[in-house]
C-alpha cells in the first residue's frame, strides 16, 4: 500500500473525530430548534461560557474579580480552593440550568409568536451578551482545562496498526474518549426523549405548540428544560474542545462550523446532525489533505460552508430534514 | 402646529410624489445638507473624523446596502464583511493598475465589481430560503476572506500580505494616503453617502422596491401576481452589494489606508452591520443612518465614560461593550422590533397631531 493512502486514511480518521465535536454542537442546535423553533446562534458561546465557568469554579476564581478590583481597588483573585472535576461539572450544570431559566424568563417569554428571523437575531444578541459576560466574569485569557481526560497519542493503536499494516496511525486518546462520550450522550438523549414523560412532552411541543398546550403541557417548563439540555450538551462540547485546544474565544467559532453541519443534516433531525457532523469533519480534512497543498492551505475555513451551499442547491431541506412545503 | 401638511398645497404630480411631503421635513433636510457640506468641513479635526464621522458615513453606506437586502427584500445575509473585502481589494487592484484613473470612478467601479460578485453568491437564494440562505451567505464571507488571504495576486505579491492605499488626489487634494486632510476625506465619503441614500430611497419607492417588498412579504404570492423572483432577488443582491462594495472601498482607501483582510473584514464586521440595521430599523433608509450613528457613537461614548471618567481598564470596558450591545439588540427586538426608525415615525405622527391628540 502506498504511504499516501495511509496518510489520507489517517486524515479521514482525525476528521471523523473532529466531526464528532461538530455533531455535539449541532445537537444542541437541533434540540432547541425542534422544541421551540428558535435557531440558537448562541450555542457556541454557550459552550465557551460553560467551559469557562467550569474552569473558574474548579480553580476557585472569584467571578468579576477584575471588575471588583478595578472599582474598589481591592486585590481579590481566588477563593483559594481547588475542586474535583465531578463537583465542578455538577456546579456548572447548575449554572447552565439557571442560565436557561433566566434566558427563558427575560428574553424568549417576550418574544413568543415573533417571526423566526427575529428570534434568530435575538440569539445573536444573546451570544454577544454572553461573550462579554463570560470575559467579564472569568477574564479573557486562554485557560487550560484539566478534568482528567487522557491526552496524547494512543500508543496501543499506533503499535498495533504498525504491526498489521506497516504504518502506525496517530490518533489522540482525547478524540477516542470524545467519541465514546458523544455516543453515550446521544444514546442518553434518545432514551430520554423516547421513554420518559418529559421527553414525550418535549416531542409533543416540537410537533405542535398549541396542541401540546391544550393537553396540559407546560410550555415554559419544556422550554427551560430544552435550554438546560442544550446547555448541558454545550458543556460537554466545551469540555471536549477546551481539553484539546484550551478554553479561548475561538471555541465560540465552532458554532459557526456547526451551521453547515445542520444544513447538511437538516435542522430538525438528531441523526442528521450526527451524520452531517461526520461528513463535514471527514470532508474538510480530506479536502485539505488532497486539494489544500495546491491552493495554499487553510481550506478548512470555508470548505464546510461551500459544501453545504452546493448541497442545498440540490436538496434545500438537507439530508434528513422535513420536506419544506409552502402554501400561500 | 408647525409640522403638518395643512396649508402646503400641491399643484403638480411631481409635488405630490416628492420624498418629503411635509414642509418642515424639507426644510430640515436642506438644513442638514447645508450643515453637512458647508459647516462641518471647516470644524472637523483628526479625532472627530477618524473616531466618529468617517466610520459613520462609511457604515451608513454599508447599512443602506444591507438594509436593501435584509430589510426590503427579506434575504438575510451574513456575508457583508466578505463583500466589503471585495470592494476594498477591487479598489486596491484598480488603484495600482490604473494610477491615472480618478478616485471617484475607482470607487464606483469597485462597487460594480462587488455587485457582480454579489449576484454570483445571490444565485443560490433562488433555491434556498430563510436561515438556510443566511448560512449560505457565510460561505461567501469565509471563502472571500480566505481567497484574498491566500492568492498573492490580490495583494500584488507584497511581503506582508497587507494592502495599502497609494496617494490619489481629486481636484488637487489628496483623498487617500497619509497626507490626506480630514475635511477632504469627509467630503469624499459624504458625497457617496448622500448619493447612495438618494439612489436607495428612490429605488425603494419605485417599482423595483415594490417588487422587493412583495418578495419579502411572501415570495410565492409575489410570484403569482407576476413579480419575477429571479430578477427581484438578483437585483436586490446586486444593488445591495454595490453599496456594500462602495463602503468597503472607502473603508480601505479613505478611512484605514492599510488593511489586513482577516482582521478588518471578518465575520464580526458582518454582524456589526447587521446590528446597525436591526437597531436602526429594518426596511428604512433613515433607520440605516440611525443604526450606524448609534453603533459608531456607543463605543466612543462608553470608552469616554468608562475609561476616561471612571478609570476602568480598557479590556473591561470592551467586555462591557459586548454585553451592552447584546442586551440592546435583545431589548430592541422585544420592545421595538422596528428599531429607531419606528420611534422616529411615532414621534412624527404625534407631532402632526399636536396639540390636539385626537
Amino acid at each position: 500500500m502506498p504511504e499516501q493512502f495511509y496518510w489520507g486514511l489517517e486524515a479521514a480518521f482525525n476528521g471523523l473525530m473532529t466531526g464528532v465535536l461538530y455533531a455535539l454542537v449541532a445537537l444542541g442546535f437541533v434540540l432547541i430548534y425542534k422544541a421551540s423553533g428558535i435557531f440558537n446562534y448562541a450555542q457556541g458561546v454557550m459552550a465557551l461560557f460553560a467551559a469557562m465557568t467550569l474552569v473558574g469554579i474548579m480553580e476557585g476564581q472569584v467571578p468579576f474579580s477584575h471588575l471588583i478590583n478595578a472599582t474598589f481597588g481591592t486585590e481579590v483573585h481566588h477563593f483559594g480552593w481547588h475542586l474535583p472535576a465531578v463537583l465542578g461539572i455538577l456546579l456548572t450544570v447548575g449554572v447552565m440550568i439557571l442560565f436557561a431559566w433566566v434566558v427563558q424568563k427575560v428574553v424568549f417569554k417576550h418574544l413568543i409568536g415573533q417571526e423566526p428571523i427575529i428570534l434568530f437575531m435575538a440569539t445573536i444578541g444573546l451570544a454577544y451578551f454572553m461573550e462579554g459576560l463570560g470575559d467579564l466574569m472569568w477574564g479573557s485569557d486562554i485557560k487550560t482545562l484539566k478534568v482528567g481526560l487522557p491526552q496524547g497519542t494512543n500508543m496501543w493503536l499506533d503499535e498495533t496498526t504498525y504491526r498489521l499494516f506497516g504504518y502506525g496511525f496517530f490518533i489522540n486518546n482525547l478524540d477516542i474518549v470524545a467519541t465514546v462520550i458523544a455516543i453515550a450522550l446521544v444514546a442518553a438523549l434518545v432514551m430520554f426523549s423516547q421513554y420518559t414523560k418529559q421527553g414525550r412532552a418535549m416531542r409533543a411541543v416540537a410537533d405542535d405548540h398549541q396542541a401540546a398546550l391544550s393537553v396540559g403541557i407546560n410550555l415554559n417548563f419544556i422550554w427551560v428544560l430544552v435550554w438546560s439540555l442544550a446547555g448541558f450538551v454545550a458543556l460537554v462540547a466545551g469540555v471536549m474542545w477546551g481539553a484539546s485546544s484550551g478554553v479561548q474565544f475561538s471555541l465560540s467559532l465552532i458554532a459557526l462550523k456547526a451551521l453547515p453541519v445542520l444544513m447538511l443534516g437538516g435542522f430538525t433531525s438528531i441523526p442528521g446532525a450526527i451524520v452531517g457532523g461526520l461528513i463535514i469533519g471527514v470532508g474538510e480534512k480530506l479536502f485539505e489533505f488532497i486539494v489544500g497543498p495546491m491552493v495554499g492551505g487553510a481550506t478548512e475555513n470555508w470548505f464546510a460552508y461551500v459544501l453545504a451551499l452546493i448541497f442545498l442547491v440540490f436538496r434545500p431541506q438537507g439530508l434528513f430534514g422535513d420536506k419544506i412545503i409552502e402554501r400561500v | 402646529m408647525l409640522y403638518r401638511e395643512a396649508g402646503d398645497f400641491k399643484t403638480t404630480y411631481t409635488d405630490d410624489n416628492q420624498t418629503f411631503p411635509i414642509k418642515a421635513d424639507r426644510v430640515g433636510y436642506y438644513v442638514i445638507m447645508a450643515v453637512a457640506f458647508g459647516v462641518i468641513p471647516f470644524l472637523i479635526n483628526d479625532y472627530w473624523a477618524s473616531a466618529v464621522l468617517l466610520p459613520f458615513l462609511i457604515y451608513g453606506i454599508a447599512a443602506i446596502g444591507l438594509n436593501i437586502l435584509v430589510g426590503y427584500t427579506g434575504q438575510l445575509s451574513l456575508g457583508t464583511g466578505g463583500f466589503m473585502a471585495v470592494g476594498a481589494y477591487a479598489t486596491y487592484k484598480l488603484m495600482t493598475a490604473f494610477p491615472d484613473l480618478n478616485m471617484f470612478f475607482v470607487v464606483i467601479l469597485a462597487g460594480l465589481i462587488t455587485a457582480v460578485v454579489g449576484v454570483l453568491f445571490g444565485l443560490p437564494s433562488l433555491r434556498i430560503k430563510g436561515f438556510y440562505l443566511a448560512v449560505a451567505t457565510l460561505a461567501a464571507q469565509f471563502f472571500l476572506v480566505w481567497l484574498f488571504n491566500r492568492v498573492p495576486w490580490f495583494y500584488n505579491y507584497s511581503a506582508s500580505g497587507q494592502i495599502s492605499a497609494p496617494e490619489r488626489t481629486i481636484f488637487g487634494q489628496a483623498v487617500t494616503g497619509a497626507e490626506s486632510l480630514p475635511a477632504v476625506a469627509y467630503l469624499f465619503c459624504l458625497v457617496f453617502l448622500v448619493g447612495s441614500a438618494w439612489l436607495a430611497r428612490n429605488l425603494t419607492r419605485g417599482s423595483t422596491g415594490r417588487k422587493w417588498m412583495a418578495i419579502r412579504d411572501m415570495d410565492i404570492a409575489a410570484e403569482i401576481i407576476g413579480v419575477d423572483p429571479l430578477r427581484a432577488k438578483l437585483t436586490a443582491f446586486a444593488v445591495s452589494s454595490f453599496f456594500v462594495g462602495i463602503s468597503g472601498a472607502l473603508f480601505f482607501s479613505v478611512y484605514l489606508g492599510a488593511v489586513e483582510v482577516g482582521e478588518v473584514f471578518g465575520i464580526n464586521k458582518s454582524f456589526l452591520v447587521l446590528f446597525m440595521i436591526i437597531i436602526g430599523g429594518l426596511g428604512s433608509i433613515f433607520g440605516s443612518f440611525a443604526g450606524a450613528a448609534f453603533l459608531v457613537l456607543l463605543p466612543v461614548f462608553l470608552k469616554n465614560v468608562l475609561v476616561g471618567t471612571m478609570g476602568w481598564p480598557t479590556d473591561l470596558a470592551a467586555h462591557l461593550e459586548f454585553m451592552i450591545v447584546g442586551a440592546l439588540i435583545i431589548t430592541f427586538l422585544i420592545v421595538e422590533p422596528h428599531g429607531l426608525a419606528q420611534l422616529w415615525r411615532v414621534t412624527k405622527e404625534k407631532l402632526r397631531l399636536w396639540p390636539f391628540p385626537h
